[in-house]
């Protein structure tokens, strides 16, 4: 899995900047400089507090906000900015969006039938009738639920047949991406695990490739290939899932792995939390970019926190080393 | 350890009702529980299983649809269960028995400055003049840690940030100095960076000023962090209790093992995370036998049939399940929870995955 030059790229993201108006001369940039790329057949998560960025990157890639700097790239073709219409229908179709809140997501009047069939009746994508209802089956057995599910209402399900039925209505499109936006942060403890084995096992099955969002680094730790780390705008590392877990350089990851709760009161209790504190970083005012400091691992720093970072990485090497 | 100790608040066989149109759902099916005082008590389980809805009978706050149907809740020499008005709850609901709220957007007044919320609070249950409202106010908005509190006092809830408006709310929660804290899911809208200081803030509130907390979630990890007991609530009932070392190290209710095993920090990557199959029951109709056997791979038939009385395991564990029965095959936990410290010390230590110099 390391080496990543042979791997194809689904979804590339070039220095991307995202603004927004807020009424003044002043721009709000949400999203700065986001700069990565996303290979085929993997689960890439974005990992970050609610107002980093994350959610709005994601839609970013949807289409939904527009990019004012920058561009994203799907399977090579420019999907930001002006595209045409046809090729837009292209993304709509390829990419699709499992959202957090599974009572929001779904049009409580429809019924599943037509909540998971909506998608093929705006594209057309079905021969007849028969045909249709013979996707929307096949999309609810592929989501562990039942074909005659589909003339019930969404207020009829539980929270984790809900959720599935969100996951049903991205699948009958055949995507190839899809953007995961904290679809478990509204589940409770037992249905979560069960939404995150569906989705790995949809992975394996229809050869996708993912863009979890998520807050909660463990549950990423399970699912993720690999992790970007967001905060305030700037994604500030990534790297391969146990390679961040392992070896976190920057000080805002670090910050992040030890607010993770562990299940065990003897630990937990003695545990100390590392609050992150900007002044950590080099204060010179010189230009941070992504800078590989191993091979596959990102930072984004300045030149002299690079070296810090450099620094780091072999401690850490030799510490694990010596064990 | 707790037998020396005062009892604060005693419930006894508490059973709640609500009446959904023409139905009767029991929401609470029978629940004992005492409170130690100055001890942090934690109840875990999932959204419906009952937990806000219990701890509103302390305070009176059950939605107008709902009742206490059976059962006492004790405190002072009062039972909560009795009382009816508003007039009545005086002198308790707030001043001695305090809540801490899921989300602070909705709890503190969007239109009101912050000031003004707590010295309503103070002047209303302490009787104290304007200025030494304000005087308290602005002492217990610097203990719950606003900076500046002085300059900050006149603003409003949305010039504050998340983690901040939920360190007003708990400074308004303890302004009248309560005997008993419930903290209601007090960090699940809060990101992960500032749970940990707020679930911090508490416990050193909870050190100087002595009170007994007592925590509702459904995240273990909160547990593991603050609780010195904890109590797991499935269908309504408390299925299991103990010392939270007991809970988590030598957990005997096949919900608590579930419960645990779910638990993505436990996960191996490419194989599935255990999940419990199944639904919660349906509180509408009448539970026969273990309200969790439908949903236990471990259920025994008895399980169905009858409801399993609390079998004792230690001075403080005590666990409501047939398995406990002498006359019951002998189960061990799932493989994922057995040696739970030496995994999670493991994932810690230098080293580990959340090892964190």
């Amino acid at each position: 899995m390391s080496n990543n030059d042979n791997r194809e790229v689904i979804v590339s993201v070039k220095h991307v900047d995202i603004s927004f108006d807020t009424g003044g001369k002043k721009k709000f940039k949400a999203v700065k400089d986001a700069n990565f790329d996303i290979y085929k057949g993997e689960t890439f998560a974005l990992v970050g507090e609610s107002g980093s960025g994350k959610t709005t990157l994601g839609r970013a890639i949807m289409r939904i906000n527009p990019c004012s700097a920058g561009e994203i790239t799907f399977e090579g073709k420019r999907i930001s900015g002006n595209i045409s219409k046809e090729e837009d229908r292209n993304v709509v179709r390829n990419i699709q969006m499992i959202f957090q809140d599974p009572a929001a997501s779904l049009n409580e009047r429809a019924t599943i039938e037509y909540c998971v069939s909506e998608g093929l009746l705006n594209f057309h994508l079905y021969k007849d009738e028969n045909d249709r209802l013979a996707k929307v089956d096949k999309a609810l057995q592929d989501v562990g639920l039942l074909p005659e599910h589909k003339s019930r209402y969404p207020h009829e399900f539980s929270g984790g047949q809900r959720q599935r039925v969100g996951i049903a209505r991205a699948m009958i499109m055949e995507p190839k991406f899809i953007v995961a936006d904290e679809p478990i942060s509204a589940l409770d403890v037992s249905i979560r695990a069960q939404v995150l084995n569906l989705m790995n096992k949809l992975k394996a099955e229809k050869d996708l490739t993912y863009l979890f969002i998520a807050h909660d680094l463990s549950v990423v730790r399970f699912i993720a290939d690999r992790i970007a780390v967001i905060h305030l705008g700037e994604i500030v590392e990534i790297a391969e899932s146990e390679t961040l877990f392992e070896y976190p350089l920057h000080p805002y990851t670090t910050a992040l792995l030890s607010t993770v709760p562990m299940p065990d009161p003897l630990i937990e209790k003695n545990r100390k939390h590392k609050v992150y504190d900007p002044s950590e970083l080099d204060q010179s005012g010189d230009p941070r970019e992504m800078r590989e400091v191993r091979p596959g691992h990102f930072v984004y720093c300045t030149p002299k926190e690079f070296d810090g970072y450099c620094e780091k990485a072999t401690r850490l090497e030799k510490e694990k080393g010596v064990k | 350890m707790s037998e020396n100790r005062n009892v604060v608040l005693s419930a006894k066989d508490v059973e709640v009702k609500f009446r959904v149109r023409d139905n009767y759902l029991t929401a609470i099916r029978g629940i004992s529980l005492d409170l130690y005082e100055g001890e942090t008590f934690a109840i875990v389980g999932e959204s419906g299983s009952g937990k806000s809805v219990f701890t509103k009978t302390f305070t009176g706050m059950l939605e107008s649809n709902g009742m206490i149907s059976n059962g006492s809740v004790m405190f002072h020499g009062k039972d909560l269960t009795k009382l009816k008005t508003d007039k009545d709850w005086e002198g308790i609901r707030g001043a001695k028995i305090s809540t801490i709220f899921q989300d602070p957007m909705t709890s503190l007044n969007p239109i009101r400055t912050i000031g003004s919320q707590i010295t309503e609070v103070i002047e209303k249950h302490q009787g104290v003049s304007k200025s030494e409202a304000k005087k308290q106010a602005i002492e217990i908005m610097e203990r719950v840690g606003i900076k500046n509190a002085a300059d900050r006092f006149d603003e409003f809830p949305f010039q504050y940030s998340g983690g901040m408006r939920q360190r007003i709310v708990i400074a308004i929660a303890l302004s009248c100095h309560p005997e008993i804290l419930i903290c209601d899911e007090p960090t699940t809208a809060l990101d992960v960076t500032i749970q940990a200081q707020i679930l911090q803030l508490i416990r050193d509130l909870q050190k100087e000023l002595g009170f007994t907390t007592l925590y509702i979630t459904h995240d273990l990890g909160v547990v593991a962090n603050v609780a010195d007991r904890v109590g797991v609530m499935y269908g309504g009932q408390i299925i299991e209790y103990g010392n939270v070392e007991e809970i988590f190290f030598d957990p005997r209710h096949p919900y608590t093992w579930a419960l645990l095993s779910s638990l993505p920090q436990l996960g191996v990557k490419g194989q599935d995370l255990y999940y419990i199959t199944g639904t919660p029951p349906s509180l509408y109709n009448q539970i026969k036998g273990d309200a969790f056997a439908p949903r236990n791979e471990h259920a025994l038939k008895i399980d169905f049939v009858q409801e399993p009385p609390f079998f004792k395991v230690s001075d403080t564990h005590y666990a409501k399940t047939w398995l406990l029965d002498p006359r019951a095959p002998k189960l061990e936990k799932p493989e994922v929870i057995q040696n739970l410290h030496e995994k999670i010390k493991k994932m810690t230590d230098k080293g580990g995955a959340f090892h964190v110099e």
